[in-house]
């Protein structure tokens, strides 16, 4: 498949601060690329750099093989992360506001539908709740017919059925054939929604590729986890890495099977046991670390 | 240059102000609250008033009539009489120049009491000396009267208020919505779109320059009903002076609105351009008399010229080719603006 984007050797610093360290990465057409990374890495800068919104320090960005071009504002759309509009107007005519300023135009009445904005449509931008203003800004990113979607952060602050919300509309986006380009905290969504996935920390890009490639890759351990009260014995003899998490122990292995024996010539007590497979999340946090960031 | 990007950021613009109901409403009230205020005050008169402390008397406004003095001086006009019950308490008001002259009524010899700082003091006292001379005095002087209708103060003062109304809200509507809109990532959003910063920048002038001008028509037409102002020479002229005075502080506006995001900064920089600029331009006195480096001064703020021609037309009668100077003046500083506030305009910092 072809690469919509090209980041190529991408240098941004500001100040004595290298925000983006030497980075170079292509996004096929048609995918879901997930940039991951703690708070710091870098992300945002990344995606910005990409959007046109910041310039870079160093580096180039090719859209569909070339410096990206006057038209490619017209071809893209952006949902930011904190982001104001326009006051005093009601979100119909925020649509339509924006509707104005492209040469393609998506109709109101579809991405009314879509993004399920019907109840709200006639009031004022800045009086809706955060789940409406997030399908609004993303109304609102899909205003021209976007070939390639940034979208930063999207579900940051919504509540579990909000973001499920917000997921399937993604997906749906997704089977139109457009490329997104998505920022995020949660490592579950990347799951849901990503083909492909870059993690990055302090500037740079530590692993690329898909969730499953990942997992593979940085987390072959299953986690057994078991309360703390029925170890009648330390749980260094049981010969297996392991965390102590509040009043659990968590066993780390690559075999549950040999796991459960050991534990069963111990005599521990398994009516508690729960099994977590490997996720985003170890892998994740076995790249960047425990140590709180920021 | 696309007219209907420009287009929708002009209908948007207005749309806000109209439906921001504080802000629309102060705009009108503002200018009509001064007026009607120093309508009041001075019924139209000079604001120049002596303060006459009088003791012993009761405290309040005592009328001329019910006091013994000379009638010369009983008969001056623009003098206030106020009852103080004691020496002491007038010699205080005196010293904090609540008063400006202090008479102990009664029977001659009147005793004074002025103060030596006080220049309304020195006035009062020449005037009181003045009333013991002989009448006869007045045969060695003749009174003529100035040519034509005076000049109420409430019809000097109106254009300045009308100015000054248009100046902070060509500051403040343009410079300091445009930083708001910057440090909440508004005009970041804006910024990733095909609109480009001239289009942008313009409808922001354009939406102003509108709100401005329908802003003063209101204004002009209320105060009207109630002052009946005399306006000598043409209201077209009048209209295109207001338009050219709105062009240049909304280009103003956009230097303000080019950089930063901090509103506070914004508030000082505003401060720091309108407050000179309001005592330095007329608005509320004349600079006759000042400081030849102050008078200088004010020629550079566009509310000097504009205010200079607007009088012109309605005191003099004068018409556009008398004002030529002043409208070709607030031009090039319109232009000037103009190409700062587009070279530092930026959308993010």
């Amino acid at each position: 498949m072809a690469a919509i984007i090209e980041i190529k050797n991408l240098v941004k610093k500001f100040g004595n601060v290298v925000a983006v360290n030497d980075i170079s990465f292509s996004i096929d057409q048609g995918i879901c690329f997930g940039l991951l990374g703690p708070n710091g890495a870098g992300k945002t800068t990344t995606i910005e750099v990409i959007e046109d919104v910041i310039a870079p320090t160093s580096g180039e960005i090719l859209y569909k093989g070339k410096p990206r071009a006057a038209s490619f504002r017209d071809e893209v759309g952006i949902q930011f992360q904190n982001n104001a509009l326009l006051n005093f107007l009601a979100v119909r005519e925020t649509l339509e506001t924006f509707q104005c300023l492209y040469q393609n135009k998506a109709r109101i009445e579809e991405l009314t539908e879509l993004c399920q904005l019907t109840e709200f449509l006639d009031q004022y931008n800045d009086k809706i709740s955060g789940g409406q203003r997030q399908r609004f800004l993303l109304a609102l990113a899909l205003i021209n017919q976007p070939e390639m979607l940034f979208l930063d952060e999207p579900s940051t602050g919504l509540d579990p059925q909000a973001r499920r919300n917000l997921w399937g509309l993604i997906q749906k986006i997704k089977t139109e054939g457009k490329t997104l380009i998505l920022t995020t905290h949660y490592m579950e969504e990347a799951q849901h929604l990503c083909d492909e996935i870059a993690i990055m920390d302090y500037g740079k890009i530590i692993a690329r590729g898909t969730p499953q490639d990942l997992i593979r890759r940085y987390s072959q351990y299953v986690t057994v986890i078991l309360p703390k009260k029925h170890f009648r014995f330390s749980p260094h003899e049981l010969s297996l890495p392991y965390h102590e998490v509040k009043d659990t122990i968590e066993i780390m292995t690559d075999n549950v099977n040999t796991c459960l024996d050991q534990l069963l010539s111990y005599h521990i007590d398994l009516s508690e046991i729960s099994v977590r497979s490997p996720n985003l999340e170890t892998v994740f946090l076995n790249l960047t670390g425990r140590k709180l960031r920021e | 240059m696309s007219f209907r990007r420009f287009w929708a950021m002009l209908k948007a613009r207005n749309l806000e102000f109209f439906r921001d109901r504080s802000a629309f409403g102060w705009n009108f009230l503002f200018p009509f609250l001064i007026v009607a205020g120093f309508g009041i005050i001075f019924g139209g008169k000079t604001y120049t008033e002596y303060k006459i402390g009088v003791f012993p008397h009761s405290p309040g406004i005592v009328r001329a009539d019910q006091i013994n003095m000379p009638d010369q001086f009983r008969k001056t006009r623009y003098l206030k009489f106020i009852g103080i019950p004691s020496a002491a308490e007038g010699l205080t008001k005196l010293k904090y120049h609540k008063i400006d002259f202090l008479l102990r009524i009664g029977n001659p010899p009147y005793e004074y009491w002025v103060s030596d700082a006080s220049p309304k003091g020195y006035v009062v006292e020449q005037l009181f000396k003045a009333s013991f001379i002989s009448p006869d005095v007045g045969s060695q002087t003749e009174k003529k009267e100035i040519e034509g209708s005076s000049i109420r103060y409430i019809d000097w003062l109106f254009p300045g208020i009308l100015a000054m109304n248009m100046m902070f809200s060509a500051l403040g509507g343009v410079g300091y919505v445009v930083v708001r809109y910057r440090k909440n990532g508004a005009l970041k959003r804006l910024k990733v779109t095909p609109l480009n910063a001239f289009e942008y920048l313009t409808a922001q002038a354009i939406s102003r320059i509108f709100l401005l001008m329908f802003t003063l028509v209101v204004v002009w037409t209320g105060c009207d009903l109630i002052f009946r102002f005399t306006v000598a020479g043409s209201y077209a002229d009048l209209a295109v002076v207001f338009l050219i005075g709105s062009l240049s502080l909304t280009a103003l506006g956009l230097i303000l609105a080019s950089r930063g995001t901090s509103e506070e900064f914004t508030t000082g920089i505003l401060n720091f351009i309108s407050w000179p600029m309001m005592f330095l331009s007329e608005v509320w006195f004349s600079l006759e008399g000042a400081p030849p480096w102050v008078r200088n001064a004010a020629q550079i703020f566009p509310l000097t010229h504009m205010l200079k021609a607007v009088r012109r037309i309605m005191h003099d009668g004068v018409g556009l080719m008398e004002v030529s100077v002043e409208i070709t003046i607030l031009s090039l500083m319109t232009l000037t603006f103009l190409v700062i506030g587009a070279v530092l305009f930026s959308w993010n910092k």
